[in-house]
């Protein structure tokens, strides 16, 4: 369990004070994946640094575990840093050193014995899905292959909070996805606790619990992905979603579908959390006597279920109209009628 | 054959001119490296935003290191006989010649090892810090393995101009080929013996030059 009270930082400098984070306030529970989502200068690069004090903070708290990591002395924060463990947008690694060797280095501050170092590495090795690469250089691996070695170094100390600072920004759609899926994978295997920072809604939409989006230093809207998605009431947090979703101008194409239609409803449905979308449109057409027209739609899935707009064309009776749209609105998917065209 | 193209050189004394070269350059190449890492450590890690941020101590190293750099190599020879007479007993001979190199050299590569160390990824020193690494781990497991390369082709940079402060040395009796090119061919006007001294001279260097690229290479992983 971690939680944030009152953290500010202020830079100092001589054209004036800077203040990078504003009053953050934030409660991650253990076992979650926290993504904190802005545009650069937002403040998040800063924010990530100063829960492992790699910034000082200016005032505020950083709890974790119980411990105030604000109060630390430099010797007790170099031992609660190597709960803290951290990967980087770079990597990070070692040129001078190979894969084993910078997966060992963690382990040699911890003073693990060499015997145990090996064996340590030889699982994280695996772990990570690099077998047959450990002999090889930094300069030898692709970025994906690096940013595993970064992954399986933070992982050698077993710590109970990983803090990702961009970690998948270097990295091209299907690499992400990879390093992505690892990092799931290693939340939900050692039940380790994520603080991941990035700009790009993709990660947020496709690993996170909860999300907090930042603007100017301070946290504008935090809360479960979905809802995030679903309600988002600010600009900013509008532009990251539309992002994911398409945006909105998509969707003028649609009044050009709908002025060709002369009669029935065009229905949009909000598909939260739902898991059986597929079966909800041919069960309309099933149950009324009404023909089922899909004219644009967007699903994304996220950690929570799937979320996502369709947009239909509906035509029948009135009355067979208005009993398939009372009938959906009793399932869990909202509807709005955006044009009645007859 | 030899003996009328360079009537007056002797073969003994090249090779024992050349192999007091070798130990003048040798060691003080060693001294160099161990004084020069640390003023390099002491300069980088005092600088503004370094490990061990200090003004002050950053000022005076600096300025050990620009005054000694600005001194002439033969005056600083001059400079320091009260101090060469003391430590190693002699002022004459390949021995006292040392703590004037490696006076001499060591703020020079000293300037190299800081260009050397700021090159190293600041993101790596900051994954060792986000590590729990302390500073000394920092310095010898980050920093200097890092910059290793450089700081070995900065060393073979600096040994070679150590080889011509050798020369210089042996104008006021260190021994050495610079030695026996002064006594040759200044006093005895014998120029067969400094065109000789000359060759071995510049072979010494490409020797030199050789091992540090080859290491230098061999080290370098990126």
């Amino acid at each position: 369990m971690i939680s944030i009270k009152g953290l500010n930082k202020i830079f100092k400098s001589s054209s004036g004070d800077v203040t990078a984070v504003e009053d953050l306030n934030i409660s991650i529970p253990k076992g979650e994946i926290f993504g904190v989502i802005g545009y650069s200068g937002a403040g998040k690069s800063t924010l990530i640094r100063l829960l492992n004090r790699l910034e000082e903070p200016t005032s505020g708290e950083v709890i974790i575990d119980d411990q105030d990591v604000t109060k630390l002395s430099t010797n007790k924060l170099r031992e609660a840093r190597q709960d803290i463990a951290m990967i980087f947008q770079h990597f990070n690694l070692l040129w001078s050193r190979t894969v084993r060797e910078n997966i060992a280095f963690p382990l040699e501050i911890a003073k693990v014995s060499k015997q145990e170092r090996e064996k340590r590495v030889d699982e994280l090795i695996h772990l990570v899905g690099l077998s047959g690469r450990e002999d090889a250089y930094p300069s030898q691996l692709s970025g994906g292959q690096k940013q595993r070695v970064g992954i399986a170094r933070a992982l050698a100390n077993n710590p109970k909070v990983l803090l990702c600072d961009e970690a998948t920004s270097a990295l091209d759609p299907e690499t992400t996805d990879s390093i992505l899926d690892l990092l799931v994978d290693i939340n939900e295997k050692l039940g380790l606790t994520i603080i991941l920072i990035t700009h790009e809604m993709h990660v947020i939409r496709k690993i996170c619990h909860q999300v907090a989006v930042m603007e100017h230093g301070r946290v504008v809207e935090q809360g479960d992905v979905l809802d995030v998605f679903l309600h988002p009431q600010q600009p900013v947090t509008k532009r990251f979603v539309d992002q994911i979703m398409g945006d909105r101008d998509e969707e003028d194409a649609l009044s050009t579908i709908v002025s060709q239609h002369d009669s029935g409803k065009v229905l949009r449905l909000h598909f939260v959390g739902e898991k059986t979308n597929q079966a909800l449109i041919s069960e309309i057409a099933k149950r009324f006597p009404v023909a089922v027209n899909i004219l644009h739609g967007k699903i994304t899935q996220t950690k929570k279920g799937a979320y996502g707009t369709l947009i239909v064309h509906i035509d029948g009776s009135s009355e067979a109209i208005q009993e398939a749209i009372h009938y959906i609105e009793e399932t869990s998917v909202e509807v709005e009628v955006t044009s009645d065209v007859s | 054959m030899f003996h009328k193209l360079f009537p007056n050189a002797r073969v003994e004394d090249l090779v024992e001119a050349t192999k007091e070269t070798f130990y003048m350059t040798g060691v003080s190449v060693l001294g160099t490296f161990i004084f020069g890492i640390i003023l390099g450590l002491l300069l980088y890690l005092t600088a503004k935003e370094g490990l061990w941020a200090n003004k002050v101590l950053n000022f005076i190293v600096a300025t050990i290191v620009n005054i000694s750099r600005a001194i002439p190599f033969i005056i600083l020879i001059f400079l320091l006989f009260p101090f060469t007479d003391w430590l190693m007993g002699t002022i004459r001979g390949p021995n006292a010649a040392l703590p004037a190199l490696i006076i001499g050299a060591a703020p020079f590569y000293g300037r190299m090892v800081e260009i050397a160390l700021k090159e190293v990824d600041k993101g790596v020193i900051e994954a060792a810090k986000a590590m729990g690494a302390k500073t000394s781990t920092i310095i010898f497991k980050v920093l200097l393995p890092e910059s290793m390369p450089a700081l070995v082709s900065g060393l073979t940079v600096t040994a070679i101009a150590l080889i011509s402060y050798t020369a210089m040395a042996g104008v006021i009796g260190a021994g050495g080929l610079g030695d026996l090119a002064y006594m040759k061919g200044f006093q005895l006007w014998d120029f067969d013996v400094v065109f000789l001294s000359t060759v071995l001279i510049v072979i010494i260097v490409f020797i030199f030059q050789f091992i540090g690229d080859f290491i230098s290479n061999k080290l370098d992983k990126r």
